[in-house]
């Protein structure tokens, strides 16, 4: 066990917070789920914010919860190069909360989906890809259905400048096509750095691919690795 | 202090891609009517009380900014009325 407090903050109404913690204690990081009315743990030496549908999606998935006063508190320890990372619901609470940019919307289909997919990495000198090459292929399983990431052209491009494209979505030999694009998301961008490399927001779900019982891939291990 | 409602309505900006408009046009499609396009909206409804008209325009603007709209895919506008 390494010396590091990861808090996973649990929203009314989020559900893979549990899943996190089991994943994270699989490789070897000491995590703990944290009601999001007690605040962070001074002690909190990394950030998961878990899938799942905080305050039922009101609004819009996401919304609410990034504006639990929380979220303050997750937003000064970013800033302080704390290593945050949001899943799913996660990942749309922190671009709702502006620790990145863009949003995730409904997906083109209309539908939820619930699938494996293939993820290109496309930074392997981040601490959540430092277990990757660049290029490399993954699969982790998707689940929501408002995970269409939408950008405006302008915020689009400094995006792409700033390679801050963490993964993108593709086929099962890295091809970013529109076949492989499962929501409609600008670019085929499943997840994204924020404005530290320490932050960053993904749809797919890496907690849902490490643990060897649970079925068809580990791939997403690498990724919850970065707290180690 | 006077009775305001605020009505702010938010909306896709053109051009983003709205799929449960898309979804609910094809049921009224599938139900017999025919339509060129359908778009959908959110419209809130908040009473408060304000100095003036447009002291209740900046606060239910304020709102939509924080809010209500997410600037990345949403417009939206603010009508006052007294309640």
């Amino acid at each position: 066990m390494v010396g590091v407090t990861v808090a996973v903050v649990q929203f009314g109404g989020s559900n893979c917070d549990r899943d996190a913690v089991r994943a994270l204690e699989h490789v070897g990081v000491d995590a703990e789920r944290v009601w999001h009315e007690d605040g962070l743990p001074a002690d909190a030496e990394g950030i998961v914010l878990p899938g799942g549908f905080s305050y039922g999606d009101y609004l819009r998935a996401g919304a609410m919860a990034a504006r639990a006063p929380i979220m303050e508190e997750v937003r000064e320890a970013a800033a302080d190069g704390v290593p945050v990372i949001g899943v799913c619901n996660g990942a749309q609470i922190g671009s709702e909360s502006g620790l990145t940019d863009g949003a995730f919307t409904t997906n083109a289909s209309a539908r939820f989906q619930c699938e494996p997919v293939h993820l290109r990495v496309e930074r392997a000198d981040t601490p959540w890809t430092a277990a990757y090459e660049e290029g490399e292929v993954i699969e982790v399983p998707i689940a929501h259905g408002e995970g269409r990431f939408e950008i405006d052209e302008a915020a689009h491009a400094d995006l792409v400048a700033d390679d801050r494209v963490l993964f993108r979505y593709c086929d099962a030999d890295g091809n970013v096509t529109d076949a492989a694009n499962p929501n409609g998301s600008t670019d085929n961008v499943a997840g994204v750095l924020g404005e530290r490399e320490s932050v960053a927001v993904l749809m797919p779900h890496p907690e849902r691919a490490t643990l060897p019982d649970l079925g068809r891939s580990t791939d997403g291990a690498g990724i919850l690795r970065a707290f180690a | 202090m006077t009775a305001y409602t605020a009505t702010v309505t938010v909306r896709l900006k053109r051009g983003v891609l709205d799929p449960e408009a898309e979804t609910t046009q094809q049921a009224l499609e599938r139900l017999g009517f025919e339509l060129s396009d359908l778009r959908s909206a959110d419209r809130f409804e908040v009473d408060l009380d304000a100095a003036d008209a447009d002291e209740a325009a900046d606060r239910a603007d304020e709102m939509a900014e924080r809010l209500l709209a997410n600037p990345t895919i949403h417009d939206y506008e603010v009508a006052v009325a007294e309640r």
